[in-house]
């Protein structure tokens, strides 16, 4: 599945009644079974973007089309920066939430929901609560509520910026291990540049607000990656590259 | 020079003394029994502790004491269940949709102040003497608690889980169901408390109107033949109902909300 994302600008009214351009003429494709991330300082909009191709924003002007025959699987399914677990639900509720929205039978959902939090690493947490859990576990569970509906698009929105370094850069081998095996479409928001370029294909840059593209640049490195890629000159290079692009960006967004 | 580190946290600390709890409970009790014995009080004013529980028991044999606690019991659940459910279905359309949010909360502001012990008269005018205008008191006496509180719940719902909901396909009612209610829990549950204490003061005034039953009518007729000790009787089933209610309510609590 392709998503298309065409000369999107969104503006939003603050409560003072002014508008806020988040968007501006965006236009953008991520082609199928493409990972790309989405990249910018923060405040540039690319959260929104995100809510927008998930049917949660409604854009001001332009449009977002997905292209392809999804096959009776839902257009996206979202991971979100702080989880957003609910917090009523076992884990084995969390991830058979999805399923039970698309009216899948209980048995069903039962399956589907083993078989990934088989793959997340979470077998033996089915009954504990989200409270019970850590960071790291936590995400597993919202990726896992995510993959079990089977999406057509998989959506990102930073999901282990709220993480510490070390059970990032984990979970980061571990998306892409599932991700060799799955080859999902997905659009990855972040604001961390050797993410961006050590799990993408290609790397959107947008500016800061009003987000604008500034470069997409397609990452020089193959497939699978490897821990090792992160000090190779390919690595170095487009992550030096990319920061020279942001980095006055970076800077004036610091002092607004 | 060797300075200690200092503890300066000890004021703050709060021990607990369990065997003082019990023991201001039975002393005060003992006091009480005491006083009533050297006949320093008149038992008219002050009937003993032994005395009460005394009356207690033959009241329970003759079946007295229960005919009064079913009559009361059976009021204050059935007014407690019919405030409850409308008074959270309230609170969650006044919360959930904008245009009964500004039909009810007007509404809800304006009726809630009114004491409800002043609408008995009223309710008494329209729906008779009869068992009927005592449920009606109590059921809007638990109403505006659980409605406000509901409301308020129903607000308080945490965005970020709604779009997640949205996010996995929830329309309406689901959302309602699975995000709305179960955030709104705990605040609905803590404004059935308020609601349970306020049904046993409405029970109470309820049953001094026109009634031959319930424990409101036993305090009542007591008093007015000055049986002292049949009064304290009756209170003290008052209180007992009362801290069986916010036990009860206390389990269900934990019954429902086991993710904390």
């Amino acid at each position: 599945m392709r998503v298309v994302v065409e000369r999107l600008s969104k503006t939003y009214v603050d409560r003072r009644g002014q508008a806020v351009p988040a968007l501006r003429d965006v236009s953008l494709t991520v082609a199928s079974e493409e990972f790309l991330a989405l990249l910018g300082p923060s405040g540039c909009g690319k959260s929104t973007l995100l809510g927008v191709v998930a049917g949660l924003t409604p854009a001001t002007s332009g449009a977002v089309y997905f292209e392809g025959e999804p096959a009776g699987r839902p257009l996206t399914a979202m991971v979100f920066q702080e989880f957003a677990l609910f917090p009523w639900r076992t884990v084995q509720g969390n991830v058979e939430f999805g399923l039970e929205e698309l009216g899948v039978a209980r048995a069903e959902r039962r399956r589907r929901a083993a078989a990934f939090l088989e793959l997340m690493g979470l077998a033996g947490f089915e009954d504990r609560y989200p409270h019970q859990l850590s960071g790291g576990m936590r995400q597993r569970v919202g990726i896992a509520r995510a993959l079990a509906v089977d999406p057509a698009v998989l959506l990102m929105d930073e999901p282990f910026s709220a993480l510490d370094a070390q059970t990032r850069q984990l979970m980061q081998e571990e998306l892409l291990a599932i991700w060799e095996r799955t080859r999902q479409t997905i659009l990855y928001v972040t604001h961390n540049i050797q993410e961006a370029v050590y799990m993408a294909d290609r790397v959107v840059v947008l500016s800061r607000r009003p987000g604008r593209v500034l470069a997409e640049i397609a990452v020089p490195l193959e497939r699978p990656r490897t821990e090792a890629m992160l000090g190779a000159g390919a690595f170095l290079e487009t992550t030096e590259r990319i920061w020279t692009l942001i980095k006055d960006q970076a800077r004036a967004a610091l002092v607004e | 020079m060797r300075l200690p580190v200092p503890d300066r946290t000890r004021f703050l600390r709060r021990p607990e003394h369990r065997a003082l709890r019990v023991l201001g409970v039975l002393g005060l009790v003992g006091l009480w029994e005491g006083l009533a014995r050297l006949g320093l009080v008149p038992v008219l004013f002050l009937p003993s502790p032994v005395g009460v529980l005394q009356e207690g028991w033959t009241m329970l044999r003759t079946g007295e004491l229960l005919g009064h606690l079913g009559a009361s019991l059976e009021r204050l659940l059935l007014g407690f269940l019919i405030g409850a459910g409308l008074g959270v279905a309230a609170g969650v359309l006044v919360g959930f949709f904008a245009v009964a949010e500004a039909v009810g909360a007007p509404l809800i502001a304006a009726t809630f102040p009114i004491p409800k012990i002043a609408l008995l008269p009223l309710l008494i005018l329209w729906l008779g003497l009869g068992e009927a205008s005592k449920v009606a008191v109590i059921a809007l006496g638990v109403f505006f608690p659980t409605a406000i509180n509901t409301h308020a719940g129903v607000r308080q719902a945490d965005p970020a889980l709604v779009r997640a909901a949205v996010a996995f396909g929830s329309r309406r009612w689901s959302v309602i169901r699975k995000v709305i209610l179960p955030s709104a829990l705990p605040t609905i549950l803590a404004g059935l408390r308020l609601g349970a204490g306020t049904a046993l003061l409405l029970l109470v005034a309820a049953e001094m109107i026109a009634v031959e039953s319930g424990i409101g009518f036993l305090v009542l007729h007591a008093g007015n033949i000055m049986a002292t000790t049949k009064l304290m009787v009756g209170i003290v089933l008052l209180s007992l109902l009362g801290v069986l209610s916010h036990w009860g309510l206390g389990r269900l609590e934990r019954a429902l909300i086991r993710w904390r």
